[in-house]
This record gives C-alpha cells, sequence and structure tokens, in this order.
C-alpha cells in the first residue's frame, strides 16, 4: 500500500523531490484526481446542504420552500449563486480594501483544507495502484484540523474589521472572541481521542475504530467528549444557536454586513462548507469515519464505506439544520459562560480521567474518584466566582437573576 | 455624532437624536431616562448618579439601530451608546413613519372616519375603530343595539389574539427561534381569514362604524369562531413546549428589561408591559366599558416586569380572550347590527329603490355627513398593547375639529431608556421585541 510517510522518509536523494520514492507520474495523476474529486464532491455536498437545510427547515416551518429550479428545487442554490455572480460588487469607502478583499478567501480555503484529511472511504486500486479515498493523510493530521479551523477565525474577523462598519465591527469582536473560546474546548475533546488512538494520523483514528460499533470513538471516549465537540464544533461554524457573529436580529449580518455579490457567496460558501467539513470531522473522529455498524470487514466494496459515511454524514447535517429551525439564539455573555464555565472545565476533566484510565486499569480508578473530586471542587470555585460576579452586579432582591 | 447642527430637528424636548458625551448634560440625560417623568413630586436627583465622566468617551461608540434594522418592528430608530456590547445610554427616535392620520381627521366627515383611523396601530383594527365609533357615539348619545356591540366584543377580543400571536412570532424571531415566526402568523391566519369573512379584509377593516357595524355577522360565523376557539389553544401548547420553557429562551429574556411596577406607572405604561410588573389594570375589568361586565375572565399579571413576563402575559391573556370569545358567541342576541337612526347610519340599499325620504338621507349621509354636536370626550378601551384612548372634539360641524388617538404604542415606547440601560445589544433586541411597538401606531 502506498504511503505518504514512506514517500516523505524517501524524498532525500532523488533529484526532484516530488518523483523520489517510487513517486512517478501516474502517481501525481491520482492525486491531482482525488484533488478534483474531493473538491467537486465538496462543492456539490454544499449545493446539496444549501437546499437540504431550506427544504427541512421549511418543512418544519409549514412552508414548501424552494421548489422552482430543478427537480425538488435542488439547482436553487445553483440559481442563488448565479445571481450573486452577476450582482454588483460593492467595496465599502470606509473599507480596509485589502484586507476586505482577502477576508472570504481566508474563509473558504481553510474549509476546504481541513476537509482534505478527511477519509472518505476504503482502500480501492486505479491504474494498478492502491490508493485511500482521502485526499491527504499528514502526520499531523488532527493538529492540521485545529490549524485549518484556527485559520477560518481570521477570515470572519478580517471581515468584520475590515468593513469600517459598526455592525460588522460587534461582529468581528463577537467571532474573535466565540470561536477562539470554543476551540479551546474543540482541542480538548480532539485531544481525548489522540489519546485513546495514540495517533495524530486521521487514517488510524478511523482504522481503530473499525473493529466493531464499540470501538467508535463515540462509545469508547464515554459520550462527553462527542457530546462536548457537538456543542464547540457549532459555535466554531457560528450555527446557530451559537450564531451570535451574524445573528440577523441583532448585528443585521453581523460580519458581512458590507459584502455582496461574488465575495458574499463566498462566506456563504464557507459557511456551509465548514458544516460539512465539522460533519466530516466528527464522523471521522467519533463514529468510525467510513465503517459500518458491524465488525471489520476490511472495507469491502469501494462504495459500501462511502455510503457508510455520507449516511453518518446526513445525521449531523440534519442535527444542525433541526437546531436551526428550533433554538433561540444564546447571548454574549451566556455564550461565553457556557464555554469556558461549563465546556473547558468539563472536557479537561473528562481528559484527566481518560488518562487515568489509559495509564491502568487499577489505578485509574484511584485517579478517577480523585478526578472527581477535583472535578467538583472545580465546580463549586466557579460557583463562587459566578455568585461573587452577582454580587458585584448588585442585582435588587427583587429582580430575578438572569440565566 | 457630533453636536446638533443645522440639520438636527430641534424639538422642544431638546435634539431628536442622542448626542455624544460631551455634549450632552446632566439634565438631558436626565430626559433620555426618562427620570423627569418618574420623579416623585419633590424628590432631588443626584447628578451623582448619572456621572458622565465616569466612562471615557474614547471607550463608546454610538450606533444606530433602526430605522432599517430587522428587529424594531418597522421604523423604529434606537440610539445606543454602547461600551462593548453593554448600552450605557439609549434614545428611541421616532417619525419615520409618521402619514399625519390624525390631521387627515380633520379632513374626513364621521362617516368616513374609521378607514382612516383603522390604519393606525395596524395590527389592532378594530380597537381603533371601536374607540373612534365609542367616541362619536359619545358625543352624538347614540343608543347602539345590543348586538353590534356584542359584535364589536367579539371581534376585538379575536383582534387581540391575532395582535398577540403576532407577537409570539416576532418575539420567536428577535430572539433567534425562526419557526416561530411561522408558527405565530400560521395561527393569525385562522383569525385574519374570519376577518377576511366577516369584513371583506383582514386588515383595516372599515368595520365598525360610529351606529354600530358595517353589516352583520355572515352565516355560519358561529361554527367558524367556535373552530378558532378550539383550534389556537393546543397551539399554544406548542408554544409552551417551543418556547417558554426552552432554557435558552429564559436566559435571554428573564431578568431582561426589568421595569417595576412604579416605573411603569411614572412611565405611563399600560397593557402588559404594566401587568407584567405585577399591576392589575386592565380596562375591560376596572373601568367597564361595553359589556365587559357581564362576562367572567381573568386579569394575568406577572411578578418580574421583565421580558419573560410580558411574554407569559400575553400568551396567557390570549387564553382568556378565546374564553371570553366563547362566552361573547354564546350571549350573541339577535337583532339589529346597527342604530336604525336614519340620521346617523345610511338606510338599507332596497329601502332608496321604495322611499323618496330614505334615498335622500343617504345623499345627505354620502354628501355633507351627519352633523356632531359641539363637545370633547375621552374614551379609553384596552388595546392589545395597553390604554388606546380617543380623544375627540367637535364644533358641532361633520368633520372632527380634533381626532388625537392615545396609542399605548407610543406611550409604552417611552419606557425604553429605562429597560435599555445597562444590557447588552442582545437584550436590547429582546426588548424592543417585548414592547411589541407597532409603528403605525407610534407616529400616527
Amino acid at each position: 500500500m502506498y504511503s505518504k510517510r514512506e514517500a516523505v522518509g524517501s524524498v532525500t536523494l532523488a533529484g526532484d523531490p516530488l518523483f523520489g520514492g517510487g513517486v512517478d507520474g501516474a502517481v501525481v495523476l491520482i492525486v491531482l484526481l482525488k484533488t478534483g474529486v474531493a473538491f467537486a464532491a465538496l462543492m456539490v455536498s454544499v449545493l446539496f446542504m444549501v437546499w437540504f437545510e431550506r427544504k427541512v427547515v421549511s418543512d418544519m416551518q409549514n412552508r414548501i420552500g424552494p421548489n422552482r429550479a430543478g427537480p425538488w428545487g435542488t439547482l436553487q442554490t445553483l440559481a442563488d449563486g448565479i445571481k450573486l455572480f452577476f450582482k454588483e460588487d460593492l467595496l465599502p469607502e470606509q473599507a480596509d480594501r485589502r484586507i476586505f478583499r482577502l477576508a472570504p478567501y481566508l474563509s473558504i480555503v481553510p474549509a476546504f483544507l481541513a476537509f482534505a484529511v478527511v477519509p472518505l472511504g476504503g482502500v480501492i486500486t486505479i491504474a494498478g495502484r492502491e490508493t485511500r479515498l482521502q485526499l491527504a493523510d499528514p502526520p499531523v493530521g488532527i493538529l492540521f484540523l485545529l490549524a485549518m479551523s484556527s485559520v477560518a477565525v481570521y477570515g470572519v474577523m478580517l471581515a468584520g474589521w475590515s468593513s469600517g462598519s459598526k455592525y460588522p465591527l460587534l461582529g468581528s469582536v463577537r467571532a474573535s472572541a466565540q470561536m477562539v473560546s470554543y476551540e479551546a474546548a474543540l482541542g480538548l475533546s480532539m485531544a481525548a481521542v489522540v489519546l485513546v488512538t495514540g495517533s495524530l494520523l486521521t487514517s488510524d483514528i478511523v482504522s481503530e475504530q473499525s473493529r466493531s460499533i464499540v470501538d467508535w470513538n463515540l462509545f469508547r471516549l464515554g459520550f462527553l467528549p462527542f457530546g462536548i465537540f457537538l456543542v464547540a464544533a457549532t459555535a466554531e461554524l457560528n450555527r446557530p444557536p451559537f450564531d451570535l457573529v451574524e445573528a440577523e436580529q441583532e448585528l443585521v449580518g453581523g460580519f458581512h454586513t458590507e459584502y455582496s455579490s461574488l465575495r458574499f457567496a463566498l462566506f456563504f460558501l464557507a459557511e456551509f462548507m465548514s458544516t460539512v467539513t465539522m460533519s466530516a470531522v466528527m464522523v471521522t473522529l467519533f463514529l468510525g469515519g467510513p465503517s459500518g455498524p458491524g465488525p471489520d470487514r476490511g472495507f469491502p466494496g469501494a462504495f459500501l464505506p462511502v455510503f457508510w459515511f455520507l449516511a453518518k454524514l446526513m445525521i449531523f447535517l440534519f442535527i444542525y439544520v433541526w437546531l436551526r429551525a428550533t433554538l433561540p439564539r444564546l447571548r454574549y455573555d451566556q455564550l461565553m459562560d457556557l464555554g469556558w464555565k461549563r465546556l473547558i472545565p468539563l472536557s479537561l476533566f473528562w481528559l484527566l480521567v481518560l488518562a487515568a484510565m489509559i495509564l491502568d486499569r487499577r489505578y485509574g480508578f484511584a485517579v478517577f474518584g480523585a478526578g472527581i473530586l477535583l472535578g467538583l471542587l472545580l465546580l463549586r470555585a466557579v460557583q463562587v466566582g459566578q455568585s461573587a460576579t452577582d454580587d458585584a452586579a448588585g442585582a435588587a432582591p427583587a429582580v430575578r437573576e438572569a440565566g | 455624532m457630533s453636536a446638533p447642527g443645522p440639520n438636527i430637528v430641534e424639538t422642544s424636548e431638546g435634539a431628536q437624536e442622542m448626542g455624544a458625551r460631551q455634549v450632552t448634560d446632566a439634565a438631558e440625560l436626565l430626559r433620555e431616562e426618562g427620570a423627569v417623568l418618574r420623579l416623585a413630586e419633590g424628590a432631588v436627583v443626584d447628578p451623582g448618579d448619572y456621572n458622565l465622566e465616569s466612562v471615557e468617551e474614547d471607550d463608546t461608540m454610538i450606533i444606530n439601530m433602526g430605522p432599517q434594522h430587522p428587529s424594531t418592528h418597522g421604523v423604529l430608530r434606537v440610539m445606543l451608546e454602547l461600551q462593548g456590547e453593554t448600552v450605557l445610554r439609549s434614545k428611541p427616535v421616532i417619525g419615520y413613519l409618521h402619514t399625519g392620520i390624525e390631521k387627515t381627521q380633520e379632513e374626513l366627515m364621521y362617516i368616513q372616519g374609521s378607514t382612516n383611523v383603522t390604519r393606525m396601530d395596524y395590527m389592532a383594527n378594530f380597537f381603533n375603530e371601536s374607540v373612534f365609533s365609542l367616541a362619536v357615539e359619545a358625543l352624538l348619545d347614540v343608543e347602539v343595539p345590543p348586538r353590534a356591540t356584542w359584535i364589536r366584543m367579539l371581534l376585538m377580543e379575536l383582534n387581540r389574539v391575532a395582535s398577540h400571536l403576532l407577537f409570539m412570532a416576532t418575539n420567536g424571531m428577535d430572539v433567534g427561534a425562526i419557526s416561530m415566526m411561522l408558527y405565530g402568523w400560521r395561527e393569525r391566519e385562522l383569525i385574519l381569514a374570519f376577518f377576511e369573512k366577516v369584513t371583506g379584509l383582514r386588515m383595516n377593516h372599515n368595520f365598525i362604524r360610529p351606529g354600530g357595524v358595517a353589516a352583520d355577522l355572515p352565516d355560519g360565523w358561529r361554527e367558524d369562531v367556535l373552530a378558532i376557539c378550539d383550534a389556537i389553544p393546543p397551539r399554544l401548547e406548542e408554544y409552551d413546549t417551543l418556547i417558554t420553557g426552552q432554557p435558552i429562551f429564559q436566559q435571554r429574556t428573564q431578568g431582561v428589561g426589568v421595569l417595576t411596577a412604579e416605573q411603569a406607572i411614572a412611565l405611563s405604561a399600560t397593557g402588559p408591559i404594566l401587568r407584567a410588573t405585577g399591576t392589575q389594570w386592565d380596562l375591560r375589568r376596572d373601568l367597564p366599558y361595553l359589556f365587559y361586565d357581564q362576562l367572567e375572565f381573568n386579569v394575568v399579571v406577572g411578578t418580574y416586569g421583565d421580558a419573560f413576563d410580558r411574554y407569559a402575559v400575553r400568551l396567557n391573556e390570549m387564553r382568556e380572550s378565546l374564553q371570553i370569545v366563547r362566552q361573547i358567541v354564546d350571549l350573541m342576541p339577535p337583532g339589529d347590527y346597527r342604530v336604525q337612526d336614519k340620521k346617523v347610519t345610511p338606510p338599507p340599499r332596497a329601502r332608496i329603490d321604495e322611499s323618496m325620504e330614505a334615498l335622500i338621507h343617504h345623499f345627505k349621509l354620502f354628501t355633507e355627513g351627519f352633523k356632531v354636536p359641539e363637545g370633547e370626550v375621552y374614551v379609553a378601551i384596552e388595546a392589545p398593547r395597553g390604554e388606546l384612548g380617543g380623544y375627540l372634539v367637535s364644533d358641532g360641524s361633520a368633520k372632527p375639529y380634533r381626532f388625537h388617538m392615545r396609542d399605548p404604542s407610543f406611550a409604552n415606547l417611552q419606557s425604553l431608556p429605562v429597560m435599555l440601560r445597562g444590557g447588552l445589544v442582545a437584550d436590547a433586541v429582546a426588548v424592543i421585541s417585548s414592547i411589541d411597538p407597532v409603528m403605525g401606531g407610534v407616529d400616527r
């Protein structure tokens, strides 16, 4: 089986580093092909996701939803994209032009790059060469994911800041605070996965989980990291109920208020692309990626794993749509409270527990108890801090406490 | 924001727009806060409470929320002074929907009046028409047939439910529960369909007129009304599941935009805003008009006076209103739907072909209208948003000398700066939504 790691190890002496270590033109072609397919697949899935969201939300709201363009309105997104493409491209006078132009790309490129490390299926054979249905499998896979989601913050933040307008500015302040603080919880729950897998490679994470359904990290890690990841990812994506950055009812459109035409379309695309990507990441990290629910059959057919992957992906896409249709939006301070006072302590605590269990089963339980004790202490400290904050705020006794 | 310059409209209350810190003195600030109204006689203000120097000017930013903003319910403009996301000062600026309805009213005959006033608070059309008709009837000193009065009450209570449903929709939308928007509209549509059947129009009905109502209820109205009364309560249960019990919604609204009972009374807030503070004040019970004294209903009050209580008061008021509607259906008497005084109401169409007198009455009524005796009168009814008052001055001609509406949206809006103070931007949206202002009523 072709492995990137071997390739990296043996490029040193070759003339052209690209073609060293058994890498020839066919391999390069395969990589190019995979890039194209991955990009196309992501774009199609984004088109689908936008349509799916609009259709499901309208079902939930007693509406019909898009039904004009194409069968069941499936081409609606395409029509919208074409419309946006021909719209006038406005550049506000107060804007910092270069950054204003750059920001949409900072938003959309990481969303795609993060998708590159997600294993979509098993190993297939193209032109006598075996290759994984995965665009790239770098040794720093998980760190790469985290890095990309961090870079995406810049897109949103700089967009708001460079608009030279007040509402986008508020949006970008919210964005930087929100995405940075939820990244911590996101990273900590990812760390739990890395801890039990012992590898940063996404392919290893998937194959670790592929033995049977009980080996999925969802069950192996005790649900908690998954829950935290789901909440933190929602916040990271600015999806409802954490869509404070856009918050149409408060900030009009938040960071993208001043954007129009293609640049707005890029943000729009980036948001849905990130949603698909993040759902794919969740499938990879916690639901065993392309492996089916049964015991490992060594990824038999080429398309069965892909089917499983898509089926799991759909679960998350539906959850996101469902959340959007149902939940009100959190307030800025409540969001921060949830992130810093609940999710981060909880994920830290659980990480310690997992570490203890991995270290030694027997001692593990002792450490587990100690962990619970520490966790309770932490909770108490948070409560004390909370009541101190409330006292400082000087709430009148007759007034109901917010939150 | 610059200091008041030539472009800023000065009113007797000072500049309409909110000035920056360095150009605002303590007196101006107190006015912005509505403190003039809130102070008891003889009370002394400590300007130290309003220490402008405590915040550096560089730390603050004045933003305009509105007049084009998705959650200011039309064209309300609220200027907010923010420190970070915290609202330090705020000032509602109104007048963007000023259409001169009150002035127009002076140019229209009494018989044309309803069609004009109904466009003020366009979410509570029957109330506007009623208050005008009641004022005119009080000056004319005519006795309206009981059936007409019961029809008015039936339509008004249904209108109250429709209006509160719209509040449910927009309030949900404003805190981010977008589906609520559609559900509220959906239920409201049931009532509007009935209105269309009765009056021919979904809004701006011009149905309640001086002397009675324009037409009798259509056949099958009883079944229609009972169907509405059966259909809506289960939907309200669904709202409870979706919104009332929703932890995020509770976090967003509880303790937000608090108004004490004293403040609410001093700021002349009425309706759900006043009742949410625990003050039991409902004109239907406390100053009964029409036949409300013959009905049994509860006055819904809150406890904390926050945005959540205002929501809860409205939600439960709908249940009460539907109970009232059921009682009205039972009590609806037969009889005339308008007063048979040919000087006030036109004769039936068929009579015009037969009777010369009827033809003359009809002609006179629609060319020169009917004259209302000299005098002035104030009538008040409990509209969905609070006390809706109509002040009518007649000089004895066929047109009002002056007709002024005390619109609850307008009066309630002045409590906004008090409620917004110290909250966040997101709270501002929730609070504006909880006042439920209709700009058509505010600007008139």
